[in-house]
Order: C-alpha cells, then sequence, then structure tokens
C-alpha cells in the first residue's frame, strides 16, 4: 500500500523548515513503517481449521442459552425493534446467528434438538455465488462477511442451504466494537472469530452450553489430531448435515 | 468623498482581518476535543500531519488486514480512534465521535466529506462489557508496571554507576 501520489508531499513543508537530512529521515520513515512495523502479521492460519461437534442427545429441549448467549456476544440484543413492527416481521427479519431446531421423527416421534449455525464449509456455496468477493472463507476456515464490500444483495442467503445467514434490514443505533452492525448488510455466526483472535479457545455459546451442564457444544481445531474434537470425532460416528452437497462442514452432529 | 475611501478602506481591512482571523482559527486550532483521552497525548500513533493526511488509507490497509487476515494488532485502527478520541459529557457518558462537533465530524463537515464509518462501527468507548472479550483491554492501571518511572510513594534511587548499567542494557551494549 502507499499513500496517493496525486497528494502533495506532507514532508515537503518540513524540508522548508529542517535541514536535508532531518528532511530525508521522514521521508524514508512513513514507507519503513508501512511495511515492516505495522503488524505482527500473525493471523489466521491455514494450520488450523475451527470447527464444532454437537451432541444432539444433550441438547434439552426448551433451552436457548446457546441462542441468549450468541445474542449478547455478538451485540444482536442491542438491536430495537423499529417503531411500528409487527411481531411477525420483526421476528422474520432480525438476525439470528444460531437457531435451535426441533425435530421429530414422524414414524416413531423421537424428538431431536440442536442449535443450527453457519455450518462453516469448506466449500462455502455462500463465497462461490457471492459477486463482490465480500463472502470470504478465512486461512482458518471460519466463512465470514467483509461488510465493508457487501452490496447487500442476499445472494449468499439464497445459497445457503442451512438458512445461516441474516440481513440488517434497519438502520442500527448501536453496535458491540468487535461486531460492526448496520442497515444493508449480510451477516452470519463467524465462530465467534474476535475471541478466537484473542486467543480464547472457546466460544460463547459453548461457554453458555457448559454453564447450564448440558455440555451439547464443543469447539476446537479438527487439523490437531491431539484436540478434543478431533479426539471425539475420531471416537464416535457424526454426521454432516445435507453430507449429499459435500460441502465437507466444519460443524458436525453426533446422534441425529 | 477622500473622507469617505478611507472610512471604506478601514471597514474593508476590519472585514479582512476579521475573516483571516475567524479563517485561522478553524485551520490551525487542533481538533482534538478538550475531553478526549486524545487531549493529554503528544501526537497520535504517526505524527500529526501524517494523520491528518493519510488517516483514511491508513484505515482501509488495516481494515483488510484485520476482518480477511485475522490481525487484530495493526498500528491503525478505528476502535482506538474512537477509544482515544471520544470526548466524555459532564454526566461522564461518552459523546459519539460523528457528533455535531466532535473529533471526527468537526473536520469531515468542514472539508464536506461524508463519514459512512460510523453507519456500522460503534461510536463510543465501549465501557466494561462482561463479554465481549474481541478488542485489548487497558485493565486497571498498574504504576508498577512502568518500571522505573517514579511514583510519589516509592521514589527510585539510582546511584551514578546502576544509572549507567541500564543506560547500556537499554541501549543494548
Amino acid at each position: 500500500m502507499s499513500c496517493n501520489s496525486d497528494q502533495p508531499d506532507m514532508n515537503r513543508r518540513e524540508f522548508l523548515g529542517k535541514s536535508v537530512l532531518a528532511a530525508t529521515a521522514t521521508v524514508v520513515a512513513p514507507g519503513v513503517m508501512l511495511t515492516v512495523a505495522n503488524a505482527s502479521e500473525e493471523g489466521a492460519s491455514s494450520a488450523v481449521r475451527w470447527g464444532m461437534l454437537i451432541d444432539t442427545n444433550k441438547c434439552a429441549d426448551g433451552c436457548t442459552a446457546c441462542v441468549d448467549a450468541c445474542n449478547k456476544e455478538n451485540g444482536i440484543d442491542l438491536m430495537q425493534r423499529p417503531a411500528g413492527q409487527a411481531d411477525e416481521m420483526w421476528n422474520a427479519q432480525r438476525p439470528q446467528w444460531v437457531r435451535k431446531v426441533k425435530l421429530r421423527d414422524k414414524q416413531t416421534g423421537e424428538i431431536s434438538n440442536l442449535p443450527m449455525m453457519c455450518q462453516h464449509c469448506e466449500h462455502p456455496p455462500c463465497v462461490d455465488v457471492c459477486p463482490t468477493g465480500a463472502s470470504f472463507k478465512r486461512a482458518d476456515g471460519i466463512v465470514m462477511v467483509d461488510r465493508h464490500t457487501c452490496i447487500g444483495c442476499r445472494y449468499c442467503m439464497m445459497a445457503c442451504p442451512y438458512k445461516a445467514r441474516s440481513f440488517i434490514h434497519q438502520d442500527v443505533a448501536e453496535q458491540l466494537t468487535g461486531t460492526p452492525r448496520g442497515k444493508g448488510c449480510v451477516e452470519s455466526c463467524n465462530l465467534c472469530v474476535g475471541r478466537i483472535d484473542a486467543g480464547n479457545s472457546t466460544t460463547a455459546c459453548q461457554d453458555a452450553c457448559n454453564k447450564d451442564g448440558h455440555q451439547a457444544i464443543l469447539f476446537g481445531d479438527l487439523k490437531n489430531p491431539e484436540s478434543a474434537i478431533a479426539k471425539a470425532l475420531k471416537a464416535e460416528s457424526s454426521h454432516q448435515i445435507r453430507a449429499d452437497l459435500e460441502l465437507n462442514t466444519g460443524v458436525r452432529y453426533t446422534n441425529i | 468623498m477622500n473622507r469617505l475611501t478611507g472610512i471604506r478602506r478601514f471597514a474593508g481591512v476590519l472585514v479582512g482581518g476579521a475573516l483571516l482571523l475567524l479563517s485561522t482559527g478553524v485551520i490551525s486550532e487542533t481538533a482534538v476535543t478538550k475531553g478526549s483521552k486524545a487531549a493529554g497525548l503528544d501526537s497520535c500513533v504517526a505524527p500529526t500531519a501524517v494523520m491528518r493526511r493519510n488517516h483514511m488509507d491508513f484505515l482501509k490497509h488495516d481494515r483488510n488486514m484485520t476482518v480477511r487476515k485475522g490481525i487484530r494488532d495493526t498500528q491503525y485502527s478505528l476502535a482506538e480512534c474512537v477509544g482515544c478520541h471520544a470526548e466524555k459529557d459532564n454526566a461522564g457518558a461518552y459523546k459519539p465521535v460523528n457528533a455535531e462537533g466532535q473529533f471526527c465530524s468537526s473536520c469531515h463537515s468542514y472539508v464536506a466529506v461524508n463519514l459512512s464509518c460510523f453507519q456500522c462501527h460503534r461510536k463510543t468507548p465501549e465501557v466494561k462489557s462482561g463479554s465481549g472479550t474481541a478488542m485489548k483491554s487497558d485493565g486497571p492501571f498498574q504504576p508498577e508496571s512502568l518500571g522505573l518511572l517514579q511514583s510519589p510513594d516509592q521514589p527510585v534511587l539510582l546511584n551514578r554507576d546502576e544509572l549507567a548499567r541500564l543506560h547500556a542494557t537499554v541501549k543494548g551494549d
């Protein structure tokens, strides 16, 4: 990256006031600063792939701890219903990163509950269809939206087989620092990316589920054979939802 | 007649002088608001002139690093702009940085450039949230963490030799 060349050189003013030596130092300094000293260059690494294993047997009927924790962590609970909007419309349009799904086997009547969120596919359809490149997959497998380039076309919402994405239909008055949000962009579960980048090893939904004593959600690195999630996946059979689409999801379920 | 032109010329000089005062007032006066953290600092993360000219490029570069690559310790970050430049009102609550007369909006309205960051980004620093762990937290102030800086109750006493050795260590020779 470089500064716009059509702009006047700021250092020229200093050059007039100071010696040639001082001016040279200040000309060199911004370039060095931009290329070298900017950041640690330690970001998302392709050596890890974040994923989740959800035990539907442990997911309790009527419990919404994960949904509530997600809403709090990502500032979704800060959103206000637009004045005069009907309940039905508000419930259909408000963002939802994780939802509780209840399934009933028609034949046996068996009921299973599971939390449903972005499945963080290896081959995400939302990324395939995005016309601007806003929908993308990080090196560590987290699928997310770059709101700076999202134009709000909602093509990704149509492409997603899991109904995982939400569109912001209204102006948003207050956001959290870690989760910007504004009218006209699509968003979805990002596996609490801010936490992960800060070095934490749990998501908000997992913490909430554990706190309530269910321990249905296990989050971790799929590529590390020593991680708890990799061991659990090796030990018992798990399923991808819509495995027929061959998306290789990062979120897996057992006992469904 | 001569007297009249004299008066007119004098009035012209007065008006011109007033305009000059006004304009220099707007241009030269710092936009940093008094009640903000930035008011107590010598300069921003880069020299003021550089920040004035290039802050938009810096932010655009580092936002891509953060969103796309997950690099969160970039030198420039909008969250830190807000953290430093938000001013507190009399009740102790932060004012939005894009409110009229506040740091961001004062310059942006002067140069008539639309400020769209805060359609999505938070306009005030977060006041201690329970769950938001995404951003770096400063934590409580620890005088000990400042190392050799003197505190009023525990002055640091060094003799000449110790000081020389310390300098050598700091300089790396």
